[in-house]
């Protein structure tokens, strides 16, 4: 079990990376503390799989280093970091009963025979194995092959981690949130820590505290899921997660007697004095404005602040409506519940201000505390 | 061109994978194939591909006929869960080749290549090969194909499956544009009832190779003819709780008694299951009359968006479906209250007896 710690961690595929794009991983400094959950979520190709072989030893890192409990691993063998790893398809011996597919490690590691077995049954019992344990490996459907591969790991007392990477992809859609429970039970009761690599965010919110949000070899947000959901650092944040995204509207600086506005589609946004103030102090002209579809309010009639709006098109999903809108030349998403029903063509929007989030050079700037970008 | 399917039927091995089934397509319609992993919409596909033979019942495409018509001739694309593409090829020659296969002119073709790949965000790709690209234009490309010739029929087999549900959002958007532009009957089948609303249209619902009603997907989740129709419509599935009316109560099992709502009062007395969607059960009441039972929280799903809580007592197992995050720990007690005005009310049999009403009042 260990407290893993980025450490000015880089990594390049080519030998002697010149400009930022030659990166796979950007530098970065993450702590992952002894027992937590931690999900590496992100789009194909954003690097997560990268950084997952960078903690387990399969590549070793071209900058920086990664630290187990404050030792260094960087020429530490996979073998050796004491890692267990669930990858997307079950690794497991078919032609082994159940019982020896989980014993197998701990016997490799000449463990008394006894221990083996209370072990073996405690594991199996977690994961609903134990009436199985007798049975070959081979005709079991994929979440019992799943889960003896999530076992061979938890029999073991020293693994310093156990590293995910995307373990759900072959299970049944209605089987996966049992998977989910069971790992989630798994952690509680067991402190080790977990990283759990995913592009899916609903895995990575029901199984993680923390989620590392990947984008371009970049750790663009670390932190829990209501804080991606409510407070996304970056805009990609904002897109990633939640269904529908969120939405953004490109701000331009316009002086107005000798006051600065912020228009788009000549239109004025309306922004609070600090807000304003923040935008008008960037040297920046990449100015955005991002608000969630399950905040922005719609109505028939208008509010002070409220923009006239037309509905371009509603979707009825049942349990809740999203309602497409044309704002000036925008395009915004609108979301709705099952009992709320929009007017036909015109409406009104209100962006209710502690909701309104404002991304310079595509990072939130968080008007309370002032510069919240990743470092 | 119009599609019917009279009566058909096929058998594999003295199984039935599809039994009578009777269907009518539109000229220009989008239609969805809604049902879960072998309930028989692969199957139907195919027999309207020609690429198997119905054991009995009639395809008939503009009134004719079709089972003596082969793949070639029935001028129809089909597009697979699989990224299917000619790996040696170009993105461009991949959408042109069934141009090139009636012998276009190749001014004809270009023109079309081109318009096809604009529209469906590859332009830009057109001189690469398959598998240098994202899964999501490999499928682009693959839907490219299909979309580039003329088809009466365009067929699509889970075509977003094996995307990122970011990817799919898009594109699930992106298809429902192009075909309001095209006069061809779509088929589009699916396993999601997410994607069926999304997608509008006429929704066929298979379960074990027969329909179990067909018209538009919202009609269906707010009236489903039995309950195997109101399972495939929610995601988490329905809850269903065991009970009785008698008298002027519905009681379930022996933890809960309360009035019957209204509307389901003309229900004669007897053993019903009783459903209620995940989305209509609260963790605070909010009527005097909602029930109130208490369970515990096996897991909590949480998609940002909202969250899936999953809770049970010793007499139930139910899903709560939640906006918002709500991050429970594994066996944390709580109460949640159910709308009885909201329940489904299924005979034993399955059939529905009656459906909660839908409201219509609330505006916004």
């Amino acid at each position: 079990m260990a407290e893993i710690h980025l450490k000015g961690l880089a990594h390049s595929y080519i030998g002697n990376p010149q400009i930022s794009s030659d990166y796979a991983i950007h530098e970065m400094d993450h702590v992952w503390k002894q027992g937590g959950a931690y999900a590496l979520l992100g789009p194909s190709g954003c690097g997560k799989s990268t950084l997952l072989n960078l903690i387990s030893g399969l590549i070793t890192p071209s900058h920086g280093s990664v630290l187990f409990d404050g030792v260094e691993m960087n020429d530490v063998s996979t073998q050796d970091r004491n890692i267990a790893q669930v990858f997307q398809f079950p690794v497991i011996y078919d032609s082994m009963t159940v019982y020896d597919n989980l014993a197998f490690p701990l016997r490799n590691m000449k463990v008394d025979k006894n221990k083996i077995a209370s072990k073996v049954q405690e594991v199996a019992s977690i994961l609903d194995l134990t009436e199985i344990l007798q049975q070959k490996a081979n005709n079991l459907s994929a979440d019992a092959k799943q889960k003896i591969s999530m076992g061979r790991g938890l029999v073991r007392d020293d693994v310093s981690a156990i590293l995910f990477d995307e373990p759900l992809t072959v299970i049944d859609p209605n089987l996966k949130w049992k998977l989910r429970r069971q790992l989630k039970q798994i952690h509680e009761r067991y402190n080790i820590t977990m990283v759990y690599v995913t592009h899916d965010q609903l895995e990575a919110s029901t199984f993680a505290d923390q989620i590392a949000l990947m984008y371009e070899g970049k750790i663009v947000q670390f932190g829990t899921p209501r804080e991606l959901f409510e407070n996304p650092n970056h805009t990609f944040v904002g897109y990633f997660i939640g269904s529908p995204g969120m939405n953004f509207i490109e701000l331009e600086e316009v002086t107005v007697n000798n006051q600065p506005q912020f228009k788009f589609d000549q239109l004025q946004f309306p922004l609070t004095q600090p807000q304003i103030e923040i935008l008008s102090t960037s040297t920046s002209s990449n100015l955005k404005i991002g608000i969630r579809p399950e905040f922005l309010q719609l109505s028939k009639i208008a509010h002070t602040e409220s923009l006239a709006c037309t509905i371009l098109h509603t979707e009825d999903l049942g349990t809740y409506k999203i309602v497409t809108v044309a704002l000036g030349n925008q395009e915004l998403k609108v979301r709705l519940g099952e009992d709320q029903h929009p007017p036909l063509t015109q409406a009104y929007l209100t962006f209710p201000n502690q909701w309104v989030k404002i991304y310079i050079d595509e990072y939130l700037v968080d008007i309370q505390v002032g510069d919240n970008s990743n470092e | 061109m119009s599609l019917v399917l009279e009566n058909v039927y096929r058998q594999v091995n003295n199984v039935d994978h599809l039994s009578n089934i009777n269907l009518e397509f539109k000229p220009g319609s989008f239609n969805v194939l809604l049902g879960r992993t072998l309930a028989g919409k692969t199957s139907l596909l195919r027999v309207i591909a020609g690429l198997d033979k119905v054991s009995s019942g009639k395809v008939l495409m503009d009134g004719e006929d079709v089972s003596a018509i082969s793949v070639q001739q029935r001028n129809i694309s089909m597009v697979y869960q699989q990224f299917i593409n000619y790996p040696n090829l170009s993105v461009y020659d991949n959408i042109a080749s069934p141009l090139k296969l009636c012998g276009t002119g190749s001014a004809e073709i270009k023109r079309k290549v081109q318009e096809t790949a604009e529209m469906l965000h590859i332009e830009h790709f057109l001189q690469r090969h398959p598998l240098e690209l994202s899964g999501g234009q490999q499928q682009r490309t693959a839907m490219a194909r299909a979309l580039v010739k003329d088809a009466s029929i365009i067929l699509f087999d889970e075509p977003l499956v094996n995307l990122d549900y970011k990817l799919r959002e898009e594109l699930r958007q992106e298809l429902r544009e192009l075909f309001k532009l095209r006069n061809s009957i779509a088929i589009y089948a699916t396993t999601e009832p997410n994607e069926a609303l999304a997608l509008g249209g006429i929704t066929s619902l298979l379960h074990q190779g027969k329909l179990l009603q067909s018209g538009p997907a919202i009609e269906q989740y707010h009236q489903p003819v039995n309950l195997n129709a109101a399972d495939l419509y929610s995601e988490p599935p329905i809850n269903l709780l065991k009970g009785q009316i008698k008298g002027a109560e519905i009681s379930f099992e022996n933890y809960a008694s309360f009035p019957i709502a209204n509307h389901f009062k003309d229900i004669a007395e007897g053993q019903y299951s009783f459903g209620i969607r995940p989305s209509h059960i609260a963790l605070v009441p909010k009527n005097d009359s909602d029930i109130e039972l208490s369970v515990r929280v096996d897991v909590a799903e949480i998609s940002a968006s909202e969250t899936f809580l999953h809770v049970a007592n010793d007499q139930l197992q139910m899903v709560l479906q939640l906006s918002g995050v709500h991050d429970y720990r594994n066996n944390t007690l709580v109460n949640i209250y159910i709308p009885p005005e909201k329940l489904f009310i299924f005979a034993e049999s399955g059939l529905i007896i009656k459906a909660p009403r839908i409201s219509s009042s609330g505006g916004i």
